[in-house]
């Protein structure tokens, strides 16, 4: 572990919460306050599937290209105030994304930066030794078997933990690029490696996991997405949360100060019951964190402290999660406004389904879809929701199947409405909507010994 | 007593969680956990529900942050990249379950701040 003198404090910032987040987050983070550690998550589920296609078609693609453009923005302040920064923006191809990064570097002319890859991950092209060995990879929702679907998996992904990206930090790396990992071990990594946590300080592993998840969806513990929305100040400069840790794995949850949002429990708690299965049972490759176990209490202004975080061991198996091609869907909308606008959109739609059955084509109700925007789509069925006649309605249609042909000739009948419908149809900009792959979701276990996490440090 | 949406005493917090939503419903007070982990059962939950969720209601308590969980098991229309709908992640599953109307008594919505 790391031979220089163990800090009270390490601060931990996350930056990005999803793939898509602005890059004010991290941008602001570097900028407007001290800061040790910046953790950027680019990875969503269906991420990976689209990778691997990038990838096949220009082997130089494949991860998260916005990390490099951060990378290029913020450098000269990371150099400066030696802030590291941990992102899993690798994707299915961490070293391209290295390589890329490793430019930048050059071009800012800075020299003896470390630049640390974490893989092993990736199984894509194991899936047949490793099931030949034994392991089922059952669909860990629905049980069913691997081979209903082996022949159209796109991609395969182990959700490795936290022990590589300290061993990359050990090894004295400022910039840690990752492919598949669990969010909440960007946070813990950094943890083991400024205190030297072990694999069996169960109780301190878990507090890290807790502290990962609060901030893993950036600004959603620190005033975004909240209930009580009127409550929160300066939404649009909303500080990214930091995480103020300890050694002996207690933390505060914090923001820099004078940016908007606020820290509170409520913001934090919110946070906290966010993606939330069992709350007894958080598991990580890392172990296993109890949600129910610890105190939250208000320590100053913007300040939440977590405290009696308990945990147990780890499980033997690593999540697996791979992507599959589960067929075609195309989605449209047009605007119709009133009078009658509810009226006339319920006809539009009813136009689109018989033209196309004109033409021999039809749609099973499953593999079919109709929303009258704006006349209570979201909260169909909710006692108390129900509008009065709306102003306009945004008509939105869509079908799905495994057919791309089928699926495709939906399309082409959704805009002639505006000619061959009722009045007052609009908004049809964008043309005509076109098939796109579905790409299934199939999570799955892997035993841990047939994983071999690896890290490698190149310098600039 | 008063029947009124339980907006007034609990906030959430909802998302995916495979091919249904998780929604965490947070007390405003300890009262207010109280009668919620009382009255807001799994079986509560999943008839108000109906017409978006097609599957099972699941209910997970955390008593140390007031929380009560709830997995709405197939409420996606299909989950993730499958689903044509508007809110294919479940974003607004917590405000849907706020609307829910309860006869909650006075006292209790006396011991949130604001009531």
């Amino acid at each position: 572990m790391s031979a220089k003198t163990a800090k009270d404090k390490v601060l931990i910032a996350n930056g990005q919460g999803f793939w898509g987040d602005s890059i004010l987050g991290p941008v602001r983070l570097v900028n407007e306050g001290p800061l040790d550690y910046l953790t950027l998550d680019y990875l969503a589920e269906v991420t990976m599937s689209i990778m691997q296609k990038l990838k096949s078609r220009r082997p130089e693609m494949g991860y998260a290209t916005d990390f490099v453009t951060l990378i290029d923005r913020v450098l000269p302040q990371l150099v400066e105030k030696n802030i590291k920064v941990i992102a899993n923006a690798g994707g299915v191809n961490p070293h391209a994304c290295k390589d890329a990064v490793l430019e930048v570097i050059r071009k800012h002319g800075y020299e003896g930066i470390k630049v640390a890859v974490v893989e092993g991950d990736d199984i894509l092209g194991d899936i047949d030794e490793l099931m030949a060995q034994g392991q089922e990879f059952r669909n860990m929702d629905t049980g069913e078997p691997l081979p209903t679907v082996r022949d159209r998996v796109t991609s395969a992904n182990v959700y490795l933990g936290a022990f590589p990206i300290a061993e990359a930090l050990d090894q004295g790396a400022q910039i840690v690029i990752t492919g598949r990992g669990t969010d909440p071990g960007l946070v813990i990594g950094p943890l083991i490696h400024e205190f030297g946590w072990s694999q069996d300080d169960y109780d301190k592993i878990a507090a890290g996991t807790v502290a990962g998840h609060i901030v893993e969806c950036g600004a959603q513990c620190t005033g975004g997405n909240y209930t009580d929305w009127r409550e929160v100040k300066d939404m649009a400069r909303i500080g990214y949360p930091i995480i103020e840790a300890s050694a002996e794995g207690s933390f505060v949850v914090t923001k820099h100060e004078g940016t908007g949002g606020m820290v509170t429990v409520a913001s934090v708690t919110h946070q906290l019951a966010y993606e939330m299965g069992d709350p007894r049972n958080y598991i990580t490759p890392d172990g296993v964190a109890d949600f129910t176990s610890f105190t939250l209490e208000q320590d100053g202004p913007d300040r939440v402290r977590v405290t009696g975080v308990k945990g147990g061991p780890p499980t033997p198996t690593y999540k697996v999660s791979m992507s599959y091609e589960d067929g075609w869907k195309a989605t449209g909308q047009l605007t119709i406004s009133g009078p009658d606008a509810l009226e006339k959109a319920q006809l539009c739609a009813q136009i689109v389904w018989d033209r196309l059955a004109f033409d021999g084509f039809e749609y099973a109700d499953e593999e079919r879809m109709v929303e009258f925007v704006g006349a209570n789509v979201c909260h169909a069925g909710i006692d108390g929701s129900t509008a009065n006649e709306p102003s306009e309605v945004v008509l939105r249609m869509g079908v799905k199947g495994p057919d791309r042909d089928k699926v495709n000739r939906f399309g082409p009948e959704l805009v002639p409405l505006v000619t061959s419908g009722p009045p007052g149809v609009t908004g049809f900009a964008g043309g005509r909507p076109k098939a796109t792959e579905i790409i299934g979701y199939w999570p799955a276990l892997l035993s841990k010994e047939l994983v071999e996490p690896r890290v490698t440090v190149f310098t600039s | 007593m008063t029947k009124t949406s339980i907006a007034a005493i609990a906030a959430a917090r909802s998302g995916d969680k495979g091919e249904g939503s998780n929604v965490g419903i947070l007390a405003r007070s300890d009262q207010a956990y109280a009668f919620l982990k009382q009255h807001l059962t799994a079986d509560v939950v999943r008839e108000h529900m109906h017409a978006i969720n097609n599957g099972g209601v699941k209910r997970f308590e955390a008593d140390n942050m007031r929380v009560l969980n709830f997995l709405l098991e197939d409420s996606l229309g299909g989950g993730g990249s499958a689903s044509l709908k508007t809110d294919a992640q479940g974003k607004t599953h917590g405000l849907a379950v706020l609307r829910l109307e309860l006869d909650i008594p006075d006292d209790v919505l006396r011991s949130v701040k604001g009531n």
